[in-house]
């Protein structure tokens, strides 16, 4: 540390360049940050989705509903373990801007298909008895500031009308890309208020099948498709892997369009940074060669640049790192349309590696130049 | 005694037909041409010269700065022109004490932490290199100014910082490149009395380049650089055993 003083030293020769230099790290990490939160919010499903588990849909579209009667005839199936099933219910909460994920769910096994959600037998036991009970997610209940017990209206915008819940239980994820945004009641509920005539009525929007072994899951797949072909209700069976690659894809190619933004991002950092340290490198030379004639050896000179480069680098990408999970923290800006908002330990640790390795390019070339500094010619510079 | 005629065996420094060739434009500049020069410990030597005679180029030959076209240089038995570069490096850093025109302090350093920056490579603890530094400031004059940035101080001062920081760690010999040519006539008079003090009281061997007959007239030797060959030698009153 005996040469701290006179690193910091040089670090604060010009405060406004060096909190501006800094600043452009922040921004740059921040925007890294964004990104990979975006970019989570759109694919952490795909990572996380169950290898043991497939999907069933309508084959012409989501949107359309499959019979009930085909749970029964899944669940004979060979190599199937267990099933449920869910309808979109599409509610909001006193407004529309107050949106989440809410489904019609099949109270007997979303438990078994859907293990790694936490909730308590109590709670679930009375959902399961109370015609109007609701689950809902932690992150829901608070940030609306319910609570068990409490009676809460929500508006359907696909089925009409003002539909009242109790709040019966509160779940939570087990792993920190679970989804706890979403909002469940009984199927049962939601079929006894659809009209008669309705095409909806006693039809289910989707399957949720989990397998005995995730090796058979293809030909599961497979075998379910055949079962139903050419009936009325023709499905698709997708592992929930490429179900969730395929509801991404609709968005356009996400990660190809963060990618192209991170690089242009990055490469200007590099040519604002890397100026920058040229510029305070070039405007101490003859410090720098005064060091070398005192004794300072070329390895020392370019291991002082290079670390002026590291410290901001460090510094502005921590910094901008630290904001990005800051902003997490604060929950969805965007009420509710990416459940998944949360930056991943991996990005952040991989954020600051950009930063550090960003430090280190920015620096090279000016540390290289100091370190190749002959003392005769810098001082008659002078 | 200083020599210029190659024939000294035993002194500090030593020099043998030393040759420094430039090349500006697809031409061959001779700035030394088979240079000789003895120079014994304690001598307090001034170069003179018009300028691109050489001077500075000599200088920084024998502080190791540069290297030779072709020639010799020993100091204390040390031949530096067969030195690696990092060899020369710690060479310096143990052997040499420079001191600029423009004195070169680092400005976001106070006057201590420019002393000190020297000691930073030896293996002296934190109150040893304290207590060099002060030494070093006591020598100048300067304990009071210790704290105060090289913006704080006037150039008489900051060259008084530069001397401190060549001597602290206590070199063979101390090189001056025109330790006076930015100061008034009565600042430079304090460094040259100051220097002369580093000649007379720690025996330290001297090389300074200078302008001013003034200021060279107060070296025991003064050497003449013209188009890079020594010419002439001045042997001041003050001193004996001169040889050019």
């Amino acid at each position: 540390m005996k040469y701290g003083r006179l690193l910091f030293a040089n670090l604060f020769r010009k405060k406004t360049r060096l909190v501006l230099t800094i600043g452009s790290f922040t921004i740059a990490l921040f925007l890294f940050g964004f990104l990979a939160i975006v970019k989570e919010a759109f694919t952490g499903g795909v990572d996380i989705a169950g290898a043991d588990r497939l999907v069933v849909i309508n084959r012409t579209s989501i949107i359309q509903p499959l019979p009930l009667s085909y749970r029964d005839r899944i669940m004979r199936m060979k190599g199937v373990k267990m099933i449920t099933f869910a309808n979109w219910f599409g509610g909001v909460y006193q407004d529309e801007k107050n949106f989440f994920p809410s489904f019609a769910i099949d109270i007997h096994n979303q438990r078994q298909v859907f293990p790694e959600i936490s909730i308590s037998d109590a709670e679930w036991q009375k959902f399961a008895g109370d015609r109007q009970g609701a689950i809902v997610g932690a992150a829901t209940a608070k940030k609306f500031g319910w609570k068990v017990g409490d009676r809460v209206p929500l508006i359907g915008q696909i089925f009409a009308g003002t539909w009242d819940f109790n709040i019966d239980g509160i779940y939570h994820g087990t792993r920190a890309q679970d989804d706890e945004t979403q909002f469940w009641f009984q199927w049962d509920y939601l079929n006894e208020r659809i009209p008669e005539h309705s095409s909806y009525k006693g039809q289910v929007g989707w399957y949720t099948v989990r397998v005995e072994h995730p090796d058979d899951s293809v030909n599961i797949a497979k075998a379910i498709d055949a079962e139903f072909a050419n009936s009325p209700y023709e499905t698709h069976t997708d592992t929930e892997k490429a179900f969730a690659a395929g509801w991404v894809k609709q968005f356009g190619n996400i990660q190809f369009l963060i990618m192209v933004i991170g690089v242009v991002v990055f490469f200007t950092l590099l040519l604002v940074t890397g100026n920058t340290m040229a510029i305070a490198v070039r405007e101490r030379t003859s410090e720098l060669a005064v060091l070398k004639a005192v004794g300072y050896s070329d390895r020392f000179v370019l291991l002082l640049v290079m670390t002026e480069s590291l410290v901001i680098a460090a510094i502005g990408g921590g910094l901008g790192v630290a904001l990005a999970k800051l902003w997490t923290l604060a929950g969805d800006p965007t009420h509710g349309m990416l459940p998944l908002f949360y930056l991943p330990s991996r990005m952040i640790g991989i954020g600051f590696g950009v930063a550090l390795a960003f430090g280190v390019a920015s620096g090279l070339i000016p540390a290289i130049t100091a370190m190749r500094l002959r003392v005769v010619d810098a001082l008659r510079r002078v | 005694m200083v020599r210029v005629d190659g024939g000294g065996n035993s002194s500090l420094i030593q020099v043998r037909g030393l040759d420094k060739t430039y090349r500006r434009g697809g031409e061959e500049i001779h700035v030394l041409q088979g240079l000789n020069l003895d120079v014994d410990k304690g001598e307090f030597v001034a170069f003179m010269g018009p300028s691109g005679s050489g001077k500075t180029t000599l200088l920084n030959l024998l502080g190791g700065l540069d290297v030779p076209s072709q020639g010799s240089i020993s100091v204390a038995g040390d031949e530096i022109t067969s030195m690696s570069r990092s060899r020369l490096t710690e060479w310096r850093a143990r052997h040499v004490g420079f001191i600029f025109q423009m004195y070169n302090l680092i400005p976001v350093l106070t006057a201590f932490q420019n002393i000190e920056l020297p000691l930073l490579l030896t293996k002296l603890s934190k109150s040893q290199r304290r207590q060099h530094v002060e030494t070093a400031l006591q020598i100048v004059g300067l304990s009071d100014r210790m704290h105060h940035y090289p913006r704080q101080l006037s150039g008489g001062q900051e060259q008084r910082v530069t001397i401190a920081r060549a001597i602290v760690s206590d070199p063979a010999f101390l090189l001056c490149d025109e330790p006076t040519g930015d100061l008034d006539r009565k600042s430079a008079d304090e460094i040259m009395g100051i220097i002369k003090r580093l000649v007379k009281e720690y025996g330290k061997t001297v090389l300074m380049v200078t302008h001013d007959p003034v200021v060279a007239e107060q070296a025991n030797v003064t050497l003449h650089l013209e188009k890079g060959v020594l010419v002439e030698g001045v042997q001041s009153d003050k001193f004996a055993g001169v040889s050019v």
